[in-house]
């Protein structure tokens, strides 16, 4: 493919008298502005060598209820930063709240002290006070920037950042839009880890009740019923706890917009339709499809990959990725992004003209975890959520994997340790291994008070679409499809394995890494500066997380051979185990933390230093 | 009620925000240039040591500045009080009431915990029981807490006044199929060992509404009659408390209470012309902050 990119930024710059505006929702970005005269148009960029953003407090509205929101030059999200490759960028940040603040820019390589981590890369940025970040820009995609001072992320200090490429864009598009998910809340981050830390499923509105047990014990029978409700209440887990923070606190937001104010992006009918999704959702995973429009992948966390067509795609906190869409039909699609707990969503129009919608779908039922979430040995062949309904059952326990479907209920996928399925076996052809296909029976060590549980066994699950996909016949993105353009250049295997365990106790809502959050665990893990590396994140929780590394890239060690594709924050199902190749080229200390915001404010966080001395043991 | 939860929690983050957050001085813009060149270390600190021996930097000279703040607030403490009994009981010619309020201020691992237990009880004949704890909690093997500290016990009975202390050995948290247990033993000033235990448990009729059973029994190694404390099995007493949150912290119900004396504590109830079993309904408010 070749670039062609038509202009398209003076085709969509001329629409709309942005200034008669300004005093009508001075509070939300210019795409926003756009929407409200029902006209779509891309948002101011703001370009050039140097940047001055602020930081301060402003009014906002969501649904007509008024808040305070914490923002970027006045608006939630803040202003787009559109970088060029090859240049040099200097972004003057003032901070005008009454606490320390600072913006790092996720995914972007760049000197350790630009990074923006305060405590790690630098002191924050204090009241009154202006940081000058400075660094050349030696990547091309799209990115965002945040916060990353307490909960200011939350409070709406975050927005996208997209950086051209130097060479012809190999992906062709007519038109883009950036679509950034959020979840906006009332209250404060600080103010949900309180609640949590006193009740655990204090947001969780979605737990079994009386009624769903009667219906059980009708669909299921009484002994199934009752095996499966005695077995979690003995491990003093819920199966319904898909999520720590709920749309009881949490309106989803897409590009700042509720669902009822409905985010409207504009096109031609035929028109190639570049949508840069960005997961803002500080503690929700979505589910993004636009029914009607088959989407194409064509961008993984800024990084090009190998187009890949989906219906559907699970976002993580702080992922991105970009399709290509191509509306045909003079009509509108609706752009539905489910949280993964199924207790909200957020939602826009891509429409051929303004003022147009088309119908929003049902929310799928809430799915349940089931024991494989739990690592559960499956020798015992212990079947949770297991149905009697026989015309949806496919079982081949031969040798193969054992898979038991209802459209009801969520799927769940028995793999017998060490066996494939037809289908995988022929499609490894040219891939290489990936680590953890086998499953690997968890170590001696239970990480003490700190961790709730510890799986028998965790193994990959990059080829499953994650919990409440996949069973209804949708295409569903999931790690393995990722393969970059090119390969990249370092491709040497990874010469020592490091592993990590992510912990923490769910009833106590401690989250932690081996046990042991940030604050008993300071000593950074050290990269010896230039190695290759293997780093092993194995999940002991039966919760989701995004693994974020800063200053370096992950190559997803997902069987593409030459062709890892890389990222800057790596989704970890429950009992699962991901592997990711680190090249050490960015001497320095770096942060390293589950993006789940509260997971990390309570002590799922690291230091990673990269340096070339071995620190004494 | 909200806002002074709000003010309390507001009192909570302000504590570790003038401990670990004092970034003294500016942060000055950095000009720096990015030199990825091997062996090139980049500091923010000014602490480049000489490298001659062919020695790179070690890794403590990456370091940051001792005065940056922590990047993340993972030992902010909390402070929880919860009433879980709060209530009024139908009586027939008194109004009884009860109370049991606990809660702890603290982090994950280390946490100040305060109990207190009380009724009034007309057909006890000790008007008021009142009781209070303070301990220290360690957080111990995934869901308990174990707890030792003090105890102080007053009863008043017709306008008489006893009172005595305990030293507190304690057992809290959730054992296996949900079940919050509450066991304590307690050793009086004058060498009396007695013992408590409590449990319950939630059933969720819908998201909001919320039954419980609750079950609380006390036993004494020696019979003290001034506190109308027999040998043995004091007291049982049964509770099933059907509450609505309004919101998690909210939540008024209704129920019904069943208390039964045994044994030389209900010989002691008996003398003193009481009731030595009865079912009271009852109705009150769970609160927590």
């Amino acid at each position: 493919m070749k670039s062609n990119s038509i202009s398209r930024r003076t085709l969509l710059k001329g629409i709309g008298a942005i200034g008669t505006l300004k005093g009508l929702e001075s509070i939300l970005p210019s795409y926003v502005w756009a929407n409200m005269l029902n006209v779509a148009i891309q948002p101011p960029e703001i370009s050039g060598n140097v940047i001055n953003l602020t930081i301060a407090e402003t009014p906002f509205h969501v649904d007509n209820l008024n808040a305070t929101a914490i923002t970027v030059n006045g608006t939630v999200p803040g202003p787009l930063i559109r970088l060029q490759e090859g240049q040099n960028v200097t972004l003057k940040v003032t901070n005008h709240l009454k606490e320390a603040s600072s913006i790092h820019w996720h995914g972007i390589l760049l000197p350790p002290d630009m990074d923006g981590v305060p405590g790690v890369s630098f002191a924050g940025i204090e009241p009154g006070t202006t940081y000058v970040y400075q660094f050349p820009v030696k990547q091309s995609g799209t990115y965002w920037y945040h916060s990353h001072s307490g909960g200011q992320e939350q409070s709406g200090v975050y927005a996208p950042m997209i950086i051209d490429p130097i060479e012809p864009d190999p992906i062709q598009y007519d038109r883009e839009y950036v679509v950034m998910l959020s979840d906006w809340s009332f209250e404060s981050a600080e103010q949900m880890i309180a609640k949590l830390k006193k009740q655990s499923d204090y947001f969780n509105y979605q737990q079994r009740t009386l009624g769903e047990f009667f219906l059980d014990l009708k669909q299921k029978g009484w002994s199934a019923t009752f095996d499966n409700y005695l077995a979690w209440a003995r491990m003093r887990m819920d199966p319904t706890d898909l999520g720590d923070v709920t749309s009881h606190a949490y309106t989803y937001l897409m590009n700042g917009l509720s669902p009822a104010t409905n985010w409207t992006g504009l096109f031609n009918p035929g028109e190639r339709v570049r949508l840069r999704f960005i997961q803002v959702g500080v503690m929700t995973f979505q589910d993004v499809r636009i029914p009607g429009l088959k989407m194409t992948v064509v961008q993984a966390d800024g990084q090009n990959v190998q187009p890949i067509e989906v219906d559907e795609f699970r976002l993580g906190p702080a992922e991105t990725y970009d399709v290509i869409v191509e509306p045909t039909e003079e009509r509108a699609y609706t752009i539905f992004a489910e949280t993964m707990d199924r207790s909200g969503y957020a939602r826009g129009t891509l429409a051929p003209r303004p003022g147009m919608s088309a119908s929003v779908p049902q929310r799928r039922p809430r799915p349940l975890r089931t024991m494989e979430d739990m690592g559960m040995d499956m020798s015992g062949m212990q079947m949770d959520n297991m149905e009697a309904n026989a015309e949806h059952k496919s079982m081949h326990i031969h040798g193969m994997d054992m898979k038991i479907e209802n459209p009801k209920l969520p799927s769940v996928e028995h793999h017998i340790p060490g066996m494939h399925n037809m289908e995988q076996m022929s499609a490894q052809v040219n891939r290489s291994e990936i680590p953890g296909s086998t499953p690997v029976k968890h170590g001696p060590d239970d990480h003490g008070t700190g961790n709730q549980v510890v799986p028998d066994s965790t193994r990959s699950r990059l080829d499953e679409p994650g919990i409440g996909l996949g069973t209804d016949g949708r295409r569903v993105l999931v790690y393995t499809d990722l393969k970059s353009l090119h390969p990249y250049p370092d491709q040497r295997k990874p010469e020592r394995e490091l592993e990590l365990h992510l912990t923490g106790n769910m009833e106590r809502y401690m989250w932690s890494f081996d046990g042991k959050k940030y604050s008993d665990a300071k000593e950074p893990v050290h990269f010896n500066y230039g190695e290759r590396l293997r780093w092993t994140f194995v999940n002991d929780t039966m919760m989701e997380h995004t693994m974020h590394l800063h200053g370096m890239w992950m190559h997803l060690e997902n069987g593409a051979g030459e062709y890892l594709p890389r990222k800057h924050t790596v989704l970890v199902k429950p009992a699962e185990r991901v592997s990711v190749a680190i090249t050490a080229d960015a001497p320095g200390r770096w942060a390293f933390h589950c993006h789940l915001l509260l997971h990390m404010d309570v002590g799922m966080f690291r230091v990673v230093e990269v340096s070339d001395v071995v620190p004494h043991v | 009620m909200r806002t002074f939860a709000q003010a309390l929690s507001g009192i909570v983050l302000v504590i570790p925000l003038s401990t670990g957050f004092c970034v003294p001085g500016v942060s000055a813009p950095s000009t720096t240039v990015f030199l990825p060149t091997p062996g090139a270390y980049f500091l923010t600190a000014s602490t480049t040591q000489d490298n001659s021996d062919g020695q790179r930097l070690a890794p403590n000279n990456l370091s940051p500045p001792k005065d940056w703040p922590s990047p993340v607030a993972d030992e902010h403490p909390n402070l929880f009080i919860l009433a879980d009994v709060l209530e009024y009981r139908q009586n027939n010619k008194d109004s009884d009431f009860r109370w049991d309020v606990q809660g702890w201020y603290g982090g994950d691992y280390n946490r100040l915990w305060f109990k207190s237990e009380g009724e009034r009880n007309t057909a006890l004949k000790a008007d008021y029981d009142i009781d209070a704890q303070l301990l220290y909690g360690r957080f111990i093997k995934q869901y308990y807490d174990f707890q030792i500290g003090v105890r102080g016990e007053t009863q008043i009975f017709r306008g008489k006044n006893v009172t005595r202390a305990h030293a507190v050995i304690g057992f809290q948290g959730l054992v296996p199929y949900n079940h919050e247990v509450d066991f304590a033993l307690f050793i009086s000033q004058h060498g009396d060992v007695s013992a408590r235990f409590v449990g319950s448990r939630d059933f969720l009729l819908t998201q909001r509404l919320i039954l419980q059973p609750r079950f609380e029994t006390n036993a004494a190694i020696q019979k003290v009659e001034k506190f109308s404390t027999g040998r043995g099995l004091n007291n049982i007493e049964l509770g099933l408390r059907l509450r609505y949150e309004i919101r998690r912290e909210i939540a008024p119900y209704i129920g019904v209470s069943y208390d039964k004396s045994f044994f030389g504590t209900a010989d002691r109830v008996r003398q003193e012309g009481g009731n030595t079993s009865q079912i009271r309904f009852v109705a009150g408010i769970r609160l927590w902050l």
